[in-house]
């Protein structure tokens, strides 16, 4: 069996350490590009989301270097994401590949399908046995996770600019070749150093954005052309709402984040008092906690046509009257460039300094962010 | 009281429940006019870019209530019809994005009742009246006649609807999608108009589908006339059942009639960016193709013209008068 699973940001890193630990070899896509997404666009429903659509090219790029066997994630809506797998295996065998098919719902369904799934995969696993190996996995993931958020805060200050993001990509390979429970430790806190490690002028006046909206976008920097790099390297620190462990950790804590799910959604109460799927509640909440933190400004990013954010788009505009903060949403599908987001993105970024000037005892010292 | 109710969205599916629940409790009902294009280009002009054009003329429909000086606006928020299930996101924060325009466009106060069955059978009844009491101070006796005789209303009109009446001639003030005249029964081909209620019943959103399909010879048949269970169980071949209720009633609607041979071809008609039908319309599409029937995918936006529409339809009932002869 040769297992595969779509591409999202740093996912693969931990489902190699999974399967391998399963003893199933697992058969890394090849990396999100242009042929990708145009294969995805292609087969895909003309108004399916981007996620979709990247979904259907890592699949098929999967299948031709030779996996047989594809994982999709479930989930039980209203969000289009929990019925993706169905429509994805359509589209696929209608194509006329062959290779079987793994929909995984959320552990919170049910305890014994989710284990059946693993068990098909691995025969002779026990529950105990699935359990130990989910933990030490995750422990892995969630160290990366800490990895990533760390350098979304420091790469503003980089003396040099692309160290940040060196630094980031062996700190990974620490973590990647770590396996026991002590050599993760041990690898967390040698790739933190990494991270830390890198040459900062610590007195640079920095914008905060808050980064918000629907999680793919938010984890995938294929899915918005590296706009989290783009951004550190203009000199602007960093915070994201959502983190591949605090999605799939079965407590909502949001430990990555900081910020557990319940209050974020009482933050969201007064302008959107219902989980609409996805994460529309959770860019409402995000918006009022980054702006109660004095952030500069959010960024909202989305799939062109997401339900769930088109939802809180309509309902920001009522957010900012109440706690005034700039907001900027960006929409993405396959027609999206890279020049156009960048040039919003200088000029949401001018509008920022402008405001930092504009208030008294919190000026900006000239030419700092932008232009860096 | 009078209470505006907007003729879009799920009035086509619960207005008489609604209507004699409203008025059972004392208040005035009144629904705005059909969708026009004044209301449709103010409901554009409000609403946020991406959304699809029947929740764009739902606020439209608002801002037209509003002139008519109603006291309220009845926005419920309909969670979920069934247990296990959905309906549409866009109806979940449905309360939140008109409340969110509210206060700039100076719309009368909302009256949002939450209906949620997801977790369990009934509990919309109990959530009903709550919302009695709350709002009108009715006592619990009160409320349940007021939703008793709801119930009876709505009863009756889905009794129509599974009679081959449709929604348009059984709701108040109808005269759109009556075609001026059809050709004979024997000339006419059975054509299963799919879709959402609040697109293809609306005239105007549709440019009068219904009754350009009559007029070419179609004799149509409509998901509602049969009845919600037996949609519900003929969508269930499937390997995971559809989660949201009304794409599961279309999804149901299409295996039945494609398996037991309803009709000759199918319209299917889909809202540009309708999130749940971007999906359901590759499932759609490949069992109409298995069972060999033509369909054909219409989607329609604010920028739908009319010329295009006609164009097409057209097209699509000579291929299948010309497939019969052939046949």
């Amino acid at each position: 069996m040769r297992i595969s699973a779509p591409q999202m940001g740093n996912l693969h890193i931990m489902l190699d350490d999974l399967f391998g630990r399963l003893g199933v070899e697992y058969v890394q896509p090849p990396p999100s590009s242009t042929k990708t997404l145009q294969l995805g666009a292609k087969h895909s429903p003309e108004f399916a989301c981007l996620p979709l659509k990247i979904n259907i090219g890592n699949f098929i790029e999967a299948l031709e270097v030779g996996a047989d066997t594809l994982v999709m994630a479930g989930g039980h809506g209203p969000c289009r994401f929990g019925y993706y797998g169905i429509v994805e295996e359509r589209i696929l065998r209608d194509l006329g590949y062959d290779f079987r098919f793994i929909m995984l719902e959320p552990f919170s369904d049910g305890v014994w399908a989710f284990y059946k799934v693993f068990e098909s995969l691995s025969p002779g696993l026990s529950i105990r046995k699935l359990w130990k190996i989910l933990k030490i996995s995750f422990s892995k993931a969630r160290a990366i996770d800490r990895l990533h958020k760390r350098a979304l805060q420091l790469r503003a200050y980089e003396a040099n600019r692309g160290d940040t993001t060196r630094a980031l990509h062996g700190a990974e390979e620490i973590m990647a070749a770590a396996h026991t429970a002590e050599e993760i430790e041990a690898a967390a806190s040698e790739s933190m150093a990494v991270i830390e490690a890198v040459e900062r002028d610590s007195g640079r006046d920095v914008l905060r954005i808050g980064i918000v909206g629907e999680f793919y976008l938010l984890l995938e920097p294929f899915s918005n052309f590296g706009l989290e790099e783009t951004l550190g390297q203009m000199g602007v620190y960093l915070e994201r709402s959502v983190w591949v462990t605090d999605w799939i950790a079965p407590n909502s804590n949001n430990v990555i984040y900081g910020y557990p799910k319940k209050t974020i959604e009482k933050k969201a109460e007064p302008f959107l008092d219902q989980n609409v799927g996805g994460e529309g509640r959770e860019t409402i909440g995000s918006l009022v906690n980054f702006a109660e933190m004095g952030f500069d400004g959010v960024i909202q990013l989305l799939p062109f046509g997401c339900m769930p954010e088109n939802i809180a788009t309509s309902i920001i505009p009522r957010v900012q009257q109440e706690h005034d903060i700039p907001v900027l949403t960006l929409a993405f599908d396959e027609q999206t460039g890279r020049a156009g987001m960048v040039t919003r993105v200088e000029a949401f970024l001018d509008l920022l300094e402008a405001r930092r000037r504009n208030r008294p005892g919190a000026a900006l010292k000239p030419g700092t962010a932008a232009s860096a | 009281m009078r209470i505006g109710i907007p003729r879009s969205l799920l009035y086509y599916k619960y207005l008489p429940f609604w209507k004699t629940f409203l008025t059972g409790m004392g208040a005035e009902v009144e629904t705005s006019p059909l969708t026009n294009k004044k209301i449709l280009s103010r409901g554009v002009e409000v609403a946020e870019n991406e959304l699809c054009v029947p929740v764009k003329a739902f606020y439209g429909h608002c801002m037209a209530l509003r002139d008519n000086g109603v006291d309220a606006l009845f926005v419920p928020r309909v969670v979920s019809v069934e247990e296990r299930a959905y309906t549409c996101p866009k109806f979940l924060g449905l309360p939140d994005m008109i409340g969110a325009v509210a206060g700039s466009l100076e719309l009368p106060p909302l009256l949002t009742p939450r209906l949620n069955q997801r977790e369990k059978p009934r509990e919309f009844k109990l959530q009903l009246m709550d919302f009695a009491r709350e709002q009108f101070g009715l006592r619990r006796l009160e409320a349940l006649a007021a939703l008793e005789s709801a119930r009876l209303a709505q009863r009756r009109y889905q009794e129509g609807l599974a009679g081959g009446r449709k929604p348009l001639d059984l709701l108040p003030a109808s005269r759109f999608n009556t075609p001026r005249w059809r050709p004979p029964a024997e000339k006419r081909k059975r054509i299963g108009l799919l879709g959402h209620p609040y697109n293809i019943y609306d005239g105007y959103l549709t440019q009068n589908l219904i009754a350009r399909l009559e007029e070419m010879g179609a004799e149509l048949v409509l998901p509602e006339m049969t009845d919600h269970n037996v949609l519900m169980k003929a969508a269930t071949d499937v390997p995971k059942q559809l989660y949201w209720t009304y794409e599961k009633e279309i999804m149901g609607a299409i295996n039945l009639w494609t398996e037991k041979q309803m009709v000759d071809g199918v319209v299917y008609v889909l809202a540009f960016a309708c999130g749940p039908d971007s999906l359901i319309q590759v499932l759609i599409e490949h069992r109409a193709k298995l069972h060999n029937i033509p369909l054909m995918s219409l989607t329609i936006d604010e920028h739908s013209g009319e010329a295009g529409l006609i164009t097409r339809i057209e097209a699509f009932i000579d291929m299948l008068m010309r497939k019969k002869t052939a046949a």
